[in-house]
C-alpha cells in the first residue's frame, strides 16, 4: 500500500515531479474505472485529483473513491481559485484540497498530513475518541468504560462515522457506504439509527454525532473549525 | 454482510457472556413467542436455523406437516435490558420457513415482508410510526373490575410517582433496545399512558411493537404492577387505542422533498396524489381489514361515539372523530407528512395489520380511487341519516360482523395468503360464538327481575 492514483492521465509536470522528488510512488489513469481496475489488493495510500481541465471528470474519480466499502482512500484535490465555489457542500467527497497553481512545499506538506491521518485512522484493533472505544476485533464500543448494547447496523455505523471524524457525510452516502445492501426504509433508514446511538451514547455524548443542517452527519468536531 | 452479521453475533455473545439466546417470533394472533438455545446452539442456528413442532403454535402448521424451522434475523439481534446481570440473556427475531427452505406462509413476519417486497417492487418504502396506549392496574383478581393506579379513591397506593416512575423506567429500557420514543405521556383515563415511537420501516416496527407490548408489562411487572393493552378494559372512559401515522417514501436512495411520496409542494394540504389515492384505498377497503386491525371482542367497544375512536369511514384535516387524519407537519417538513391511521388498537397482530393496511393504500394507488371530500364536521354529532347523504358509512359493529367483511375480501385474502386467511377466520368466528353464548350483567340486570 504505497501506490498513488493521479487523476487524469497527463498530469502537470510540475505535480509529477513534486510527487517524485517526495519520493511517492505514484501511477496516473484517465477514468473512475480505470482506477477501480487498477487498484491493488492491499489498497491505495491515497489519491490525487487534479480539477483544473475537466471538473465533472474529477468528482466522477471522487465519488468512485468514495463508494466502495475499503477505508477511505484519502484524497487531496487540487483546484483552481476559479473552482472554490464548486467545493461547496461536497465536504465528504475529498479530505483536503490544495490552490493551483500549487507551491511544491505546500503541496508536499498538505499529502504528509491527509496521508498521515489515515494511518492513524486504519489503525486495524480500536478506534479511541473522546470516552468512545471501538474494539475492531471484538466488535465491542464502550463509552466511559461502560460497554454499548448495539445492533449490527448501529455498531456498522458509529465505526463508519468514527473512522471519519470531523468529516459530514449525507445520507445517501451513509447509505452506500454503512448499508450498500437490500434494506427496508431508504434515507430516513440512517434518521433511525442516528437517533438510536445518540439514545446509547447517553445524553452528555449525544453531541458526537453532529446534524449538519440540510446535508447530513458530523462525528465529532469539524476539521474546519465549525 | 450476511456472514458479518454472524460474527457480530457470535463475538458479542461470546465478549459480553450471554448465557441464554432468546429466538422469538410471532403467532397468527400476535402472541410473542419465544425458545432460548444456549450459545453452543447459536452458530448453527444462524447457519441452518432450529427446526420445531409447528403444531404446538396456534395458526401454524397442521399435524401432518408439522415442522418448521426458525431462522434468526442477525439485525435484531439485542441484549435484553431486563435479564440478570449476572447472567446476561439475549434476543433475536426469527423468519419461520418451512424445511425446504420456503418461507412458510404461517409466520406473519414472512407475511409483511412479502407485502413490503411489493411496495418495494414499485420504488415505495413504506414507514410507520405508532402511539401506543396502554393501561396501568393493580395486579387482577379474578372476576374483579380493574382497579387503576393513579386515582388515589380506586387505589391507594402512592399515586402518580408510580406511574411516572414505571413510565421513564419504561422508555430507558425501551431506547436500550433500539426503540427510540418521540413522546410520552399521560393520556385522559385514569391510569392510561400513551408512549410515540418514532417511524421505522414497518419491519422494524412491527419487531418494535411485539418489544414494546413484553417490555411494557416487564418492567411494570417488576414493580407488582399489571399493564394492559386490552382495547377497552373500563367501561366509561376512554379505551386504547394504537394510531398509526403513515408515509411511503420513494426507494431511489435520495434524500430530498421528493423522497416522500406523500408530499406535495402544490396541494393545500401538502398532499401528493399517491397519499390521496392511498388514503382513497385505505378508507374504501377499511371495514375489509377492520378484523385484523381491530381482532378481538372487546375491540369494538372502543370503537363507539364519544371517546376519541373512529366510528364512522372518513377522513379530516384536524378532526379526531374521522378515520385518518392528516396531521399538519411541523415546519411544513416534508418529509413528516403523513397521514394518521386511527381504528387499530394494540391488541393486533401488528405484522398482519401493517400488511392489510399497505394493501388497502396501495390497491389505491394502483388503481387511481379517488378519494372522497373531506368531512370536517363532528361526525359524532351528525345523524345516521345526515351521514347517510354525505356517502359515510360506519366502521364494522362488532367482530362478527367485520369477520363477514372480511370473508369476501379478497384483498384481505391475497394480503395474508390463504393459510392465514382462513385459519385466522376459523378462530375468530369460535372467539365470536364464545362471546355470543354468555350472559352477562347487563342482561342479568335490565331483564330478570322487569321479564
Amino acid at each position: 500500500m504505497d501506490l498513488i492514483a493521479v487523476f487524469p492521465e497527463n498530469p502537470s509536470p510540475d505535480l509529477a515531479r513534486t510527487l517524485d522528488l517526495a519520493g511517492y510512488r505514484w501511477k496516473a489513469f484517465p477514468s473512475p474505472d480505470a482506477i477501480t481496475k487498477s487498484e491493488p489488493t492491499d489498497g491505495w495510500l491515497g489519491a490525487i485529483v487534479m480539477a483544473d481541465t475537466d471538473m465533472d471528470g474529477a468528482w466522477a474519480v471522487c465519488r468512485s473513491l468514495r463508494k466502495r466499502d475499503a477505508l477511505m482512500v484519502p484524497l487531496l484535490l487540487l483546484v483552481t481559485g476559479a473552482q472554490l465555489d464548486e467545493l461547496t457542500l461536497r465536504d465528504e467527497l475529498f479530505d483536503d484540497f490544495c490552490l493551483l497553481p500549487f507551491h511544491p512545499r505546500e503541496l508536499e506538506a498538505r499529502l504528509r498530513h491527509v496521508f498521515a491521518r489515515v494511518s492513524v485512522n486504519s489503525k486495524p484493533d480500536t478506534v479511541d475518541y473522546g470516552g468512545l472505544v471501538l474494539n475492531l476485533e471484538t466488535y465491542q464500543a464502550s463509552i466511559d468504560g461502560r460497554p454499548l448494547d448495539l445492533t449490527y447496523m448501529e455498531y456498522e455505523l458509529l465505526k463508519f462515522l468514527t473512522q471519519n471524524p470531523g468529516k459530514v457525510f449525507t445520507r445517501e452516502i451513509l447509505l452506500s457506504r454503512v448499508w450498500g445492501y437490500d434494506y427496508y426504509g431508504g434515507a430516513r433508514t440512517v434518521d433511525v439509527h442516528i437517533r438510536r446511538l445518540r439514545a446509547k451514547l447517553g445524553e452528555e455524548h449525544a453531541n458526537l454525532i453532529q446534524t449538519v443542517r440540510s446535508v447530513g452527519y458530523r462525528f465529532g468536531q469539524s476539521r474546519w473549525g465549525h | 454482510m450476511l456472514q458479518q452479521q454472524r460474527d457480530y453475533v457470535l463475538r458479542t455473545v461470546e465478549e459480553r457472556g450471554v448465557r441464554l439466546i432468546r429466538l422469538w417470533f410471532t403467532d397468527v394472533l400476535g402472541n410473542l413467542k419465544s425458545f432460548a438455545i444456549s450459545p453452543a446452539e447459536l452458530e448453527n442456528a444462524l447457519e441452518d436455523g432450529m427446526s420445531f413442532d409447528g403444531s404446538s403454535i396456534d395458526g401454524f402448521s397442521r399435524v401432518q406437516e408439522s415442522d418448521v424451522l426458525a431462522i434468526p434475523d442477525a439485525n435484531t439481534f439485542v441484549m435484553l435490558p431486563w435479564a440478570d446481570g449476572a447472567a446476561p440473556e439475549a434476543r433475536v427475531f426469527c423468519d419461520i420457513h418451512n424445511l425446504d427452505g420456503s418461507p412458510f406462509s404461517g409466520d406473519p413476519r414472512q407475511v409483511l415482508r412479502r407485502n413490503l417486497d411489493k411496495a418495494r417492487a414499485r420504488g415505495l418504502d413504506f414507514l410507520i410510526a405508532p402511539d401506543i396506549e396502554f393501561f396501568y392496574f393493580a395486579p387482577p383478581e379474578d372476576g374483579q373490575p380493574p382497579r387503576p393506579l393513579d386515582e388515589a379513591s380506586f387505589f391507594d397506593l402512592t399515586t402518580t410517582d408510580v406511574t411516572g416512575n414505571l413510565r421513564k423506567e419504561t422508555i430507558r429500557t425501551l431506547e436500550t433496545m433500539s426503540i427510540p420514543v418521540e413522546y410520552s405521556f399521560h393520556e385522559d383515563a385514569p391510569s392510561q399512558h400513551e408512549i410515540d415511537l418514532r417511524h421505522t420501516d414497518a419491519l422494524n416496527m412491527a419487531d418494535s411493537v411485539m418489544t414494546f407490548r413484553l417490555a411494557v408489562r416487564e418492567v411494570a411487572a417488576a414493580q407488582g404492577v399489571h399493564a394492559t393493552f386490552m382495547p377497552k378494559p373500563l367501561e366509561g372512559v376512554q379505551g386504547s387505542g394504537m394510531h398509526l401515522h403513515l408515509s411511503l417514501f420513494n426507494n431511489n436512495g435520495t434524500d430530498d422533498a421528493s423522497s416522500n411520496a406523500f408530499y406535495s409542494a402544490d396541494d393545500a394540504y401538502n398532499l401528493s396524489d399517491t397519499a390521496k389515492k392511498f388514503m382513497a384505498g385505505l378508507l374504501f377497503h377499511a371495514s375489509e381489514i377492520t378484523a385484523i386491525t381491530n381482532q378481538t371482542v372487546n375491540s369494538y367497544k372502543r370503537l363507539v361515539p364519544g371517546f376519541e375512536a373512529p366510528v364512522h369511514v372518513s377522513w379530516a384535516r384536524n378532526n379526531r372523530s374521522g378515520l385518518i387524519r392528516v396531521p399538519v407537519p411541523k415546519r411544513a417538513n416534508p418529509s413528516a407528512t403523513r397521514i394518521e391511521y386511527r381504528s387499530p388498537d394494540p391488541a393486533c397482530n401488528p405484522y398482519l395489520a401493517f400488511s392489510v393496511i399497505l394493501a388497502a393504500g396501495l390497491r389505491g394507488v394502483e388503481q387511481n380511487y379517488e378519494l372522497p371530500a373531506e368531512a370536517d364536521a363532528n361526525l359524532f354529532e351528525m345523524g345516521d341519516a345526515a351521514l347517510h347523504k354525505l356517502g359515510i358509512e360506519q366502521l364494522p359493529q362488532s367482530l362478527s360482523e367485520a369477520l363477514r367483511v372480511m370473508e369476501s375480501s379478497s384483498l384481505v385474502h391475497e394480503a395474508l395468503g390463504e393459510h392465514i386467511f382462513e385459519w385466522f377466520l376459523r378462530n375468530k368466528r369460535s372467539e365470536w360464538r364464545g362471546y355470543k353464548t354468555q350472559v352477562t350483567p347487563f342482561e342479568l340486570q335490565r331483564y330478570l327481575k322487569s321479564i
